[in-house]
């Protein structure tokens, strides 16, 4: 088991997501950058959706209580172990009594703790993902306190060693967003829509799991149609009124009514999950195809027998 | 975010069943299947027909669905498949549609305390609206509603229509948490929230009712379909079924 020393900022159990609840009103949840998760469970031979930690700009103290291994992936938290630093997308045997601490991050938003076996938490329809909101699924529903206890799944001596470097860079979280055309796209005047692709926007304080509100050029609306709720794809890039922007992600509500612009494609929602508020951002549009052909390519860099080194 | 955006207004016109729904690729992983307004309560068993298909015969690489009042967006892995291949399976699907036998869903009552802070904008709304608190708490109580879709947070109805007399704006500056159980009005919709969220709606009372338990089967109260009446209860009341847990 694993106690819990300090939580940091917001730290949750997070796997890969229960998809297939929409009808519920229930949506995805799962890992802010799922490629961090993933690989930290390659690493340590897990299933590559076994649930891990989830830290947030400032990560937590754990006390291990067991022998074990653990992957620390995604961004920079200076994590040390009894005082000894400890790489990022590595794996790091861990012994019973030592502390693991994390400190607030060198890079982007979110950090994983992979832990061989997975963390052990009931599954809500079929997952262990925390939707903080709602207060549900994960560990009770919430964020990690001080003075939780963990369980971890049973697990087996990995194999790996580490991340091959030459694929670190591929993953490299992005500042630029690609983004496919939104569905009303038309409604926004054409000097708004130039203003969108061609000026930065700025990630504000009021950003979470649900999603990222921008600041930047505001964005008028040349349609004042009705909008009729409907469903909202992870990702959309929605205008209230007022012309910010904001970024639907993870924790999404799975129907609304604002008109989207555009539409983060797949292949860069795990670089959302690492922006940071006041991080400067960029869109830039490409084509359903192009979107597809990037995520192919992601996986297939995912998939590739050279992506661990022994 | 949390400030669920719907119409202001739930229409009440003709059906528009023989129309053939537009396919609009919304992301590089979805489809939105869209019925076009206005919302009707044909158009609704139509995105709930499509919705129960899919979920009973599955397309290949569909992994989610979002219905809402005119339209289902439907998510799928595009690692597995193409937007070419799910509207190619879904046209079929949507030939084969056709109207259902009986309109199904139970009928459910939910209790609502009305008074005091249970409704802290209900004697605003009253005014706005030319009556007395009593008088909205009658038209509120005595509609029968329908459950459009669940959407927004797990659980949450969308339920109409809420009789014009009592239609109310959103608020100015939505709430930054408004409290499980709140019963709201929006436009012509009416809605409980199942947990602690921001949001714009104006509320009217609170149930002791647990929209959404997962716990319990079904985890959500309500389901398409249902008729909903709401019945008011006293504060004792409301305490008394908080305490027994239903």
């Amino acid at each position: 088991m694993i106690l819990v020393e300090q939580p940091g900022l917001m730290t949750t159990v997070q796997d890969l997501g229960r998809e297939g609840f929409g009808p519920l009103g229930v949506s995805a949840s799962g890992a802010a950058d799922a490629i961090a998760l993933r690989i930290g469970n390659r690493l340590l031979g897990n299933r590559e959706g076994a649930a891990a930690l989830e830290s947030t700009l400032v990560g937590g103290i754990f006390r291990f209580g067991i022998d074990t291994w653990v992957a620390i992936t995604g961004s920079d938290f200076a994590t040390t172990l009894d005082s000894e630093a400890v790489a990022n997308w590595t794996v790091q045997s861990v012994r019973k009594g030592q502390l693991l601490r994390m400190q607030s991050t060198r890079s982007g938003a979110r950090c994983y703790l992979c832990v061989s076996g997975g963390i052990d938490v009931p599954l809500l329809l079929g997952s262990a993902s925390t939707h903080v909101l709602s207060g549900l699924g994960g560990f009770n529903g919430r964020p990690l306190r001080k003075g939780d206890v963990l369980h971890v799944g049973p697990g087996q001596p990995p194999s790996a060693g580490r991340l091959n470097p030459k694929f670190a860079a591929s993953f490299a979280p992005r500042l630029c967003l690609r983004v496919t055309q939104g569905l009303q796209s038309d409604w926004f005047g054409e000097a708004s829509v130039s203003a969108f692709f061609e000026t930065p926007y700025r990630v504000t304080e009021a950003s979470d799991r649900m999603g990222l509100r921008l600041e930047g050029a505001a964005i008028d609306l040349r349609v004042h149609d009705e909008m009729i709720t409907s469903g909202v794809a992870l990702g959309a890039v929605q205008v209230p009124a007022g012309g910010q922007p904001m970024i639907v992600f993870v924790e999404q509500q799975t129907t609304g009514g604002y008109p989207v612009i555009a539409n983060v494609i797949a292949a860069d929602l795990p670089s959302v999950g690492q922006l940071r508020p006041r991080d400067v951002i960029e869109f830039e549009q490409v084509s359903h195809e192009e979107a597809r052909t990037q995520l192919l390519e992601q996986e297939s860099r995912l998939g590739s027998t050279q992506l661990l080194l022994g | 975010m949390g400030d669920e955006q719907t119409e202001e207004a739930i229409a009440l016109s003709p059906g528009n069943c023989a129309r053939r729904p537009a396919l609009l690729r919304a992301s590089d992983q979805t489809v939105l299947v869209s019925f076009g307004g206005p919302i009707t309560r044909e158009t609704s068993q139509r995105v709930h027909r499509l919705a129960a298909a899919l979920q009973d015969e599955p397309i290949d690489g569909v992994v989610n669905l979002h219905p809402a009042y005119c339209s289902l967006l439907i998510k799928f892995d595009s690692r597995r498949t193409t937007h070419v291949s799910v509207e190619q399976a879904l046209n079929l699907r949507i030939q084969r549609d056709e109207p259902p036998a009986v309109a199904g869903g139970r009928s459910v009552e939910i209790p609502v305390c009305y008074e005091g802070d249970c409704g802290p904008d209900l004697a605003a709304l009253a005014r706005l609206r030319g009556t007395t608190i009593e008088e909205l708490v009658r038209i509120h109580s005595q509609t029968a509603y329908s459950v459009y879709f669940l959407g927004f947070v797990p659980g949450f109805a969308y339920l109409g229509t809420v009789p014009e007399a009592i239609a109310a704006p959103r608020l100015v500056s939505p709430r930054r948490r408004v409290e499980a159980g709140s019963v709201g009005i929006a436009g012509r919709q009416t809605a409980i929230y199942p947990c602690a969220v921001p949001g714009g709606w104006q509320l009217i009372g609170r149930t002791p009712l647990s929209m959404f338990r997962p716990d319990r089967d079904p985890m959500a109260l309500l389901a398409c379909g249902d008729e909903v009446r709401f019945r008011p209860i006293s504060r004792e009341e409301y305490v008394r079924i908080e305490k027994g847990g239903l």
